[in-house]
């Protein structure tokens, strides 16, 4: 029972991480585009609780800081001003989910901006855009997993249940695809396409060419699944009743390699959540101005960022906790299939 | 006084101690005639500066390995960088002055009519292998230049109204180079045209074999040069090492005779950061062509080296439009756009609408100037100071694209969109070169700058080399972010960029007839200044063109970045420039400051 509770456990954890991405509106003081160039590289804010004066506050706060003279990015916190932070503030105006327009956020504060995870160079906040990035990369993840399990379920189940020549071709096309450099392939692909690509048709670029270079691998395994299932009493007692090939698969077939597909599913999405980051670090991925978590990792090339400033590595932060959710949820998941296996098998195949 | 000079001496001798524990191992000995200090005959050009000492070996990073070490073929930056070290010219032009100051020829004198320049050598003087030079030298330099078969990259600028110079010897001193039209940059042309040994390259040059002559790999005795210093040795993909030419002809005012430098040291390093990390660990002794965000991280962290900000150089960043005319060829989408492009007062209202300072601030961290026209403020002798710096407003854009008949309907969404007489929105997008974080930056500014005037603009990085390609071949694209440093502040140096038939007229190259009543007369005040003789004539020529570029914006000039350097604090005479190769100009004065420094390493 443990086992369950344990993959509910990593479910929560995975919904709870999802839905602060899905509403990167309410959850991000700012929009995630919008420049404040009187402000770049601004290092993450201080939250206070006592003043330059001693004086406890109730309610935490800000001081402003301001740039110092004479230089580009050194800051120093003007004590004189206390900005105090606000909880569900009216801001500016976004729309959950993509539809909803709402203006409600988290927190926020009037008269100055609060910059939690500090600013990029151009003085936008890097806590909107960690959150609103994680929009294009996690659903550039989900979307990929998705067509790739599909393709895969497709492609491994006709192998598996048809056998013969068709298995061997099929097979053979999915080593094909194993063996592509599939980055050199995204190259070649970009170049072919014109040149000002839309946020929308670079972002279904980059999930298409994830989720078809992947499905080679989930073929194979439900393949293998389908090779031994189609053999069992109740497919042939079925099959002997003269069910029709589609109902076979569909009905018997199926449901048999789901622990298989969901299993990997769990693997793949952080997998082509990293495929996505690697794309848009390498400036393949969603267009500026708009973020993700590759593309805002990508100014980290530059020696002097590296360097000079450590917030900019937050991004690189953000996907441990997602990961950490999916490969649980995938251990989790492969334990339970493991355990109806035994109690199907009686216990004795426990490799 | 005698204190200092007991030092010097204490420290050449350790250097020569130095070399001579290396010269077991590496050197070859050379028999060539070490020459005395000075010799009645030679008539040797003294340089003011710091008195330096001699000894030490100085290491700098090229981008990338010199193509060629041939003066007629080089085209690439490097190579001019390590032949600027080798080789000399007639008449150079210094580059912390900008003025012209005599070199291998001691004196020159032109006639009244501007058609006959009268050149006297230096007596005395010898290559690097110790052969003399004299005028026949010089007259087989710029015979070889001329040869249309031997492809020189000179020969453009030694075509003076469509004729070739002429050259002819009076004396074994004097030459007389015969013009057919009088020359607006005057002896400035001599500067940059290395003498050639003809001792050397005639054989060469008779079977034509001169242009894959003088590479990399050249063996040191089968090359020669008149500069501060010569070829040693080439390490393919690590360095090239250079030492000093023990004939050089200028002293200092002490009679040392110059270069103080034992060696030169070019390492190939292909990547800015990778130079950074080398000169921070002390590998490289001289740092140049910095960023703004390497400059000041090197400036933070400031223990041995001292950095330098030599103001505005002669780089400037623009933004054009595809203006082309490609008739039936250019797509639907093109043509609609190219209706706005062709538009001046598109084109001003883009101008009007970039926020110039925040790109000063924001891309060049504040070092570098805000342009309005393509002279730099580094370029002091030929910027028109009279043209308008109008501050940025998004309400004056907003004005200007109204009369232009661009306007914005309702409001959707909350997205503002500028539509254009025919009702369809406006779109178009920025090409920039991927290898250019800072051009990247810049039209990512901008792109945000525009969306306030409801303009969806986006910014498209391309690989250089097919950028290059679409501009100026292909012609498919709308908009690009483009830099360009010409070499010289004279405006000769930028004649391809404005003449309406140049091949880097970038907006709409290589035209069979200007296109424009204004790119006509920009043509024309051109090849005017081009034989007009006189600074002051030449520079109301072009104080105009400046202002016909300002009115019509064919580009939109945004920033300059400034020329920042760093070089350790042992190095002397360290006076960085804003032209071309910024710090190695006075390379011949460079000194350790202690010898015994140097000998560490």
């Amino acid at each position: 029972m443990s086992q369950r509770r344990k993959l509910t456990k990593w479910l929560v954890v995975l919904v709870f991480l999802h839905c602060i991405v899905a509403g990167a509106g309410f959850f991000a003081p700012y929009d995630p585009v919008e420049q404040d160039r009187e402000r770049p590289y601004l290092p993450p804010m201080r939250v206070h609780l006592m003043d330059a004066q001693n004086h406890l506050h109730l309610r935490p706060f800000f001081y402003s800081l301001r740039l110092r003279t004479g230089s580009f990015d050194q800051y120093e916190e003007d004590t004189a001003t206390i900005v105090p932070l606000k909880f569900f503030e009216h801001g500016v105006v976004y729309h959950l989910l993509g539809f909803a327009p709402a203006h409600l956020h988290l927190f926020g504060a009037s008269g100055a901006r609060i910059y939690l995870l500090g600013s990029d160079a151009y003085g936008r906040d890097q806590l909107s855009r960690i959150l609103y990035g994680g929009q294009v990369s996690l659903l550039a993840g989900l979307l990929g997993a998705g067509i790739t399990l599909f393709l895969g379920a497709l492609v491994g189940m006709a192998a598996g249940y048809y056998g013969g020549w068709r298995d061997e071709l099929l097979m053979r096309v999915a080593e094909l695809f194993l063996a592509l450099p599939w980055l050199y392939l995204l190259f070649a692909l970009r170049a072919f396409l014109p040149l000002a690509v839309s946020p929308l048709e670079a972002f279904l670029l980059v999930v298409v060419v994830i989720g078809m270079v992947g499905w080679a691998r989930p073929a194979r395994l439900v393949r293998g699944v389908v090779l031994s299932v189609k053999e069992r009493d109740f497919v042939r007692a079925a099959r002997g009743f003269g069910a029709s090939d589609i109902y076979l698969l569909r009905r018997h077939i199926l449901p048999e390699t789901a622990s298989v597909l969901l299993t990997q599913a769990a693997i793949l999405v952080p997998q082509f959540v990293l495929a996505e980051m690697t794309l848009s670090f390498l400036g393949l991925g969603v267009p500026e101005p708009m973020s993700s978590w590759g593309s805002l990792l990508a100014s980290l090339q530059q020696y002097s960022v590296l360097v000079s400033y450590w917030w900019m590595y937050l991004p690189a932060l953000a996907i441990v906790p997602f990961f950490l959710g999916y490969l649980g949820l995938a251990s989790a998941l492969q334990h339970r299939t493991s355990l109806y296996k035994i109690e199907e098998q009686g216990g004795w195949n426990l490799s | 006084m005698r204190i200092k000079r007991q030092s010097r001496w204490r420290g050449r001798f350790a250097m020569s101690l130095f070399l001579a524990c290396a010269s077991t191992v590496v050197l070859p000995t050379k028999t060539f005639p070490r020459p005395q200090q000075t010799n009645a005959k030679e008539e040797l050009l003294t340089l003011p500066g710091e008195i330096g000492h001699s000894g030490g070996r100085l290491v700098i990073s090229l981008r990338s390995e010199p193509k060629t070490l041939n003066p007629l073929t080089a085209a690439d930056t490097p190579s001019r960088e390590v032949i600027g070290a080798m080789q000399v010219d007639l008449v150079h032009i210094n580059r912390a002055t900008q003025l012209t100051e005599p070199a291998l020829a001691k004196s020159w004198k032109i006639s009244a009519d501007g058609l006959q320049y009268t050149l006297t050598l230096r007596q005395g003087l010898r290559f690097s292998d110790g052969h003399p030079l004299d005028a026949e030298d010089v007259l087989f330099t710029f015979r070889v230049y001329l040869d249309e078969n031997v492809h020189a990259t000179q020969r453009d600028q030694l075509i003076v109204g469509g004729k070739p110079i002429t050259v002819r010897m009076v004396d074994a001193q004097t030459l007389v180079f015969q013009f057919a039209k009088p020359d607006g940059v005057e002896e400035r042309l001599f500067d940059g045209l290395a003498i050639l040994p003809r001792h050397l390259l005639e054989k060469p040059y008779q079977e034509g074999k001169l242009g894959q002559l003088w590479t990399t790999s050249t063996p040191p005795n089968e090359w020669a040069g008149l500069g501060p210093f010569r070829l040693k040795e080439y390490v393919a993909g690590q360095k090239l090492v250079l030492e000093r030419n023990p004939y050089y002809w200028k002293t200092d005012t002490k009679g040392n005779r110059l270069p103080y430098l034992d060696e030169l040291v070019f390492l190939f390093v292909p990547s800015a950061d990778a130079q950074v990390l080398r000169f921070q660990s002390g590998e490289t002794d001289i740092i140049t062509r910095l960023s703004a965000e390497n400059f000041s991280v090197l400036s933070h962290q400031q223990r041995n080296y001292t950095m330098a900000d030599a103001g505005p150089g002669l780089e400037y960043n623009f933004l054009f439009f595809n203006l082309n005319d490609l008739g039936e060829k250019s797509s639907a989408d093109l043509t609609r756009k190219r209706k706005w492009f062709r538009d001046v007062k598109f084109r001003q209202a883009i101008s009007t609408a970039v926020d110039r300072d925040a790109i000063v601030r924001l891309v060049y961290q504040g070092r570098g100037a805000a342009l309005w026209g393509p002279v730099t403020p580094g370029n002091r002798r030929w910027l028109n100071n009279s043209i308008p710096h109008p501050a940025r407003s998004l309400d004056n854009a907003r004005a200007l694209l109204k009369q232009a008949g661009f306007s914005w309907p309702s409001v959707s969404n909350g997205e503002l969109t500028l539509v254009d007489s025919d009702g369809k929105p406006v779109e178009f997008s920025i090409l920039t070169s991927s290898s250019n974080a800072d051009r990247t930056k810049m039209a990512t500014l901008i792109q945000d700058d525009l969306k306030q005037l409801g303009m969806h603009v986006q910014v498209v990085p391309l690989e250089f080399r097919s950028l290059i390609d679409r501009v100026t071949q292909t012609k498919e694209y709308d908009a690009c972010l483009l830099g360009l440093a010409s070499f010289d502040a004279d405006p000769t140096a930028d004649l391809n960029v404005w003449l309406s038939s140049g091949g880097t007229h970038l907006w709409s190259p290589s035209q069979a007839h200007p296109a424009t009543t204004w790119e006509a007369e920009i043509d024309r005040l051109m090849e005017q200044q081009l034989s007009t003789p006189g600074y002051a004539q030449r520079k109301k020529l072009y104080d105009r063109v400046q202002e016909i570029l300002a009115e019509n914006q064919p580009m939109i000039f945004l920033a300059s970045p400034d020329i920042l350097v760093g070089a350790k604090n042992s190095i002397g005479n360290i006076h960085p420039a804003v032209l071309e190769p910024y710090v190695l100009w006075n390379v011949e004065q460079l000194y350790f400051r202690t010898g015994a420094e140097s000998a560490n390493r």
